[in-house]
């Protein structure tokens, strides 16, 4: 019988869920955890084929097909860890799953030889995950132990990394479409809202609407035909939550889609994701195919009476997308525009019929929920959010990577003990959280925990969650004209509050991050201007903006204003940026016993700031320095710095 | 490579507005571009003015109205690596290959582009060529690795 034939007949069509004997062992032996030859997995997401995963890949091929092992190689999705990839995993028959950090293809070899030869090469051991059926290393740590594991609560993540993304076999000997089936036989449409709103469950994609009022918003309204789309945009920069998912674990998405689309009553369902995420359209269009094969797509679902269908829509990109009338928009072929609310697409949305449109996070999370009751998922948390965040964090922190955590922990935990604080033993200075158009936190605040409420409050958003981490050599000023570019750039220029607003605040920025051509009158003036109607502008652009892109624009600077306003003052009065980021504002000083008066200098700079004789100390003149640092960059003598 | 625009779009249903993007998406997998032929043939067969086909499609970051060089460059400019140096990197290929964001060089060999965000933030800043990613470059590197590709081709 082959796996498939087995899985249909005697798991998911089986009546009681406890298995025999037989059946459990070959279940074991689908997870592979019985295996007969050894198994290495690499882990070949996206971040890791950056890091060179797919070289590792070939070389562990070529490795086993040089030494004529009989091994099998299994391509697995990110585990979190993004600053140790590219990861590369061996299980030998008995023994447990070992785990080893940043393997190029250079220690494939050594390492591979090691392990085979039953020796533990410390140096690049990241830790081994514990299974009863095996038997563990001696001093080699659990995985699960290491500080960047140990305080995170993994729901949505919990098979990445893990589990072969490309094979249903291995999802459903975990568990896998089980709670689909048993919600069409089991539960009536009601009752599956029911429980969603009883978990607690908000959405993850930013706005933090209540999952299961959603549903039912759609569930109620009488219509022929309703959609469900997933929205997998992703489009903010610094995030990739989804993508991990999607391409770590993509059934348990598609599971979750499934179970979403019989709640409201749909039956045609959407998923629109980035033409970036290449991988993550792989994966989906293949996991789609078996879920195809297996019955669990098309008419009659297991004799059910329900029709699912799944398809996949590449958006064409821009960060616009993302927000639910435009994505609308984009799949009817048109401009992603946001449109008014309401109606909500709850009630008339694509083809101008009930729509729920979901993140992906959100609709992870919804196979759990009902697997395991809404009470084992609003039991963790806090009071107004329940169940776990992914946060993908990145930036100067030590580790970076995907990290889940209950709603509640402190973004100081997040950051320093999870993440590992701050790299090369640098200063904290603020954390960006909810991407461009989310909020600045200062060390002041690390105490706030991540909850929508407490977040809101304090004048932040959770956002889809992405947090940079800036140490002290970034700007502060620097930061909010690049969120202002963005921004302005990803306008979609349908309302003037935002089209315009955004692009003034950008130029106001750009100004004062700049040399003025000349300190005089009417110019001087103007400058002063922009930066005395900063805040008035920043407000009504909050105020008055269609979208939600333009409602959240401002936070950035606002945020910032808030808690470094000194940086600011800095760049307005004195001209002087503390992290040296803004290039135009730079000063540059010739240390004079270390001049040795080679004229490198002096040739080399375009408004003729520096004076000097051969041989002698040189100077700059500060006034017709243009701060480009051409004479920094030639000087060999490390002579010249930068105040 | 010329390509047939025609068959491409007899694969889509007729006059469907839902077909529009997915169609320009297929067209620019093929030809690398959207042609001004293109865009006209796209609108006769879903039944929109050309205008508006031109018009939709410059909307979305994606699509590209100018073949690629041999070299396809991606800058990420994405939030960790615009603070991890990516616009000094920017600067840097600007200089050596005297091209900008969505030009091409003289010759068709390089041609640059600057994205959203690759998603590898952990090894910002990050560039690619032709797909293939290139991490933690300095000025040096850069200028080696174009001479590399010029010489090899
Ligand atoms: C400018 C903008 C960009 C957005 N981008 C995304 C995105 O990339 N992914 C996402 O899931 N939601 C995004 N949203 C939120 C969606 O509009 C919508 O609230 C969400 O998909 C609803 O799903 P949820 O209830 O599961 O969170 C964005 C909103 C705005 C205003």
């Amino acid at each position: 019988m082959s796996d498939r034939e087995f899985l249909i007949s005697e798991i998911l069509t089986a009546k009681a869920p406890d298995h025999g004997q037989a059946a459990l062992k070959r279940l074991a032996e689908i997870r592979r955890e019985r295996i007969k030859r050894p198994v290495i997995y690499v882990g070949t997401g996206s971040c890791g084929i950056v890091a060179g995963a797919d070289k590792t890949l070939q070389a562990t091929r070529n490795y086993l097909s040089e030494k004529n092992i009989d091994a099998e190689t299994v391509e697995v999705g990110c585990i979190g860890l993004c600053s140790a990839e590219p990861l590369l995993d061996v299980q030998l028959p008995g023994k447990s799953r070992i785990s080893f950090r940043n393997i190029d293809e250079s220690l494939v070899e050594p390492v591979l030889d090691d392990i085979f030869n039953g020796i533990v090469p410390q140096d690049y051991v990241l830790g081994q995950f514990f299974n009863p059926l095996h038997q563990a290393y001696q001093g080699v740590d659990d995985i699960g132990q290491l500080p960047f594991f140990k305080h995170q609560h993994r729901i949505v993540l919990a098979n990445c990394g893990k589990i072969d993304p490309q094979n249903i076999a291995d999802y459903i000997a975990r568990g896998g479409y089980q709670t689909y089936l048993k919600c069409l036989s089991n539960y009536t449409a009601e009752k599956v809202c029911d429980i969603i709103d009883e978990s607690g469950l908000r959405g993850r994609g930013g706005g933090g609407y209540p999952t299961g009022r959603k549903w039912k918003t759609a569930h109620n309204t009488v219509s022929d035909q309703k959609y469900l789309v997933c929205n997998a945009a992703e489009s903010d920069p610094g995030a990739f939550m989804d993508r991990a998912v999607i391409e770590g674990d993509p059934h348990a998405l598609l599971e979750g889609i499934a179970i979403a689309a019989y709640a409201i009553g749909a039956t045609k369902t959407y998923i629109y994701i980035m033409a970036d995420y290449q991988q993550a359209i792989r994966h989906l269009r293949t996991a789609i195919a078996q879920m195809k094969e297996y019955g669990l797509l098309g008419y009659n679902i297991f004799k059910s009476g329900i029709d699912l269908q799944i398809n996949v829509v590449v958006s064409p990109g821009a960060f616009v997308c993302g927000e639910e009338t435009a994505l609308i928009n984009s799949i009817q072929g048109k401009r992603a525009m946001p449109m008014p609310k309401p109606p909500h697409p709850a009630v008339e949305g694509l083809f101008r019929k009930p729509t729920v449109i979901n993140n992906v996070e959100t609709l992870s999370n919804v196979t759990y929920i009902l697997k395991n009751g809404p009470q084992a998922f609003n039991s963790i948390g806090t009071a107004t959010s329940k169940g776990t965040k992914v946060f993908a964090v990145t930036g100067k922190s030590a580790v970076t990577g995907l990290i889940e955590v209950e709603m509640g922990t402190t973004l100081k935990n997040l950051v320093f003990k999870i993440a590992g604080g701050i790299k090369d033993e640098k200063q904290f200075k603020a954390l960006q959280i909810g991407g461009p158009s989310g909020s600045c936190v200062p060390e002041q605040q690390l105490s706030l925990p991540v909850d929508y409420e407490s977040l809101w409050e304090a004048g932040a958003i959770m956002g889809s969650g992405g947090i940079v981490v800036m140490d002290e050599n970034t700007c502060m000023v620097d930061m909010v004209k690049f969120f202002m570019d963005f921004l302005q750039q990803e306008s979609c220029g349908k309302c003037i509050p935002c089209r315009e607003g955004t692009r003034r605040i950008h130029e106001i920025l750009e100004n004062i991050t700049r040399r003025p051509p000349s300190e005089t009158g009417h110019e001087v003036l103007e400058r002063f201007k922009g930066i005395m109607q900063l805040e008035g502008l920043s407000e009504v652009i909050r105020d008055t903006s269609l979208c939600g892109l333009g409602q959240t624009a401002p936070n950035p600077l606002v945020s910032a204003m808030k808690w470094f306003r000194d940086e600011f003052e800095e760049h307005i009065f004195d001209r002087r940026c503390k992290a040296g980021v803004c290039k135009e504002l730079r000063v540059f000083y010739i240390e004079v016993d270390k001049c040795t008066g080679c004229v490198a200098c002096l040739r080399k700079c375009p408004t003729n700031a520096i004076v000097g004789q051969p041989r002698q100390p040189h100077f700059i003149i500060e006034d017709k320095c243009i701060g480009c640092g051409i004479c920094y960059d030639v000087c060999k003598f490390v002579a010249i710095t930068i105040k | 490579m010329p390509i047939d625009i025609d068959v491409i779009c007899s694969r889509y249903k007729k006059g469907s507005r839902e077909a529009l993007l997915p169609l320009l998406q297929e067209i620019q997998e093929e030809a690398g571009y959207l042609s001004e032929e293109a865009v006209v043939a796209v609108g006769r067969y879903v039944g929109l003015p050309s205008s508006k086909v031109y018009g939709i499609s410059t909307f979305y970051d994606h699509f590209r109205f100018m073949p690629k060089g041999r070299y396809h460059l991606q800058v990420c400019g994405g939030t960790t690596c615009h603070i991890e140096g990516a616009v000094s990197l920017l600067r840097e290929i600007e200089k050596l290959l005297k091209i900008r964001d969505g030009q091409v060089t003289r010759d068709g060999m390089f041609s640059l582009q600057v994205v959203n965000c690759m998603g590898a933030c952990s090894k910002a800043p990050i560039i690619a060529i032709n797909g293939e990613f290139h991490t933690v470059l300095s000025a040096g590197d850069l200028a080696l690795l174009f001479d590399v590709i010029r010489k090899r081709a």
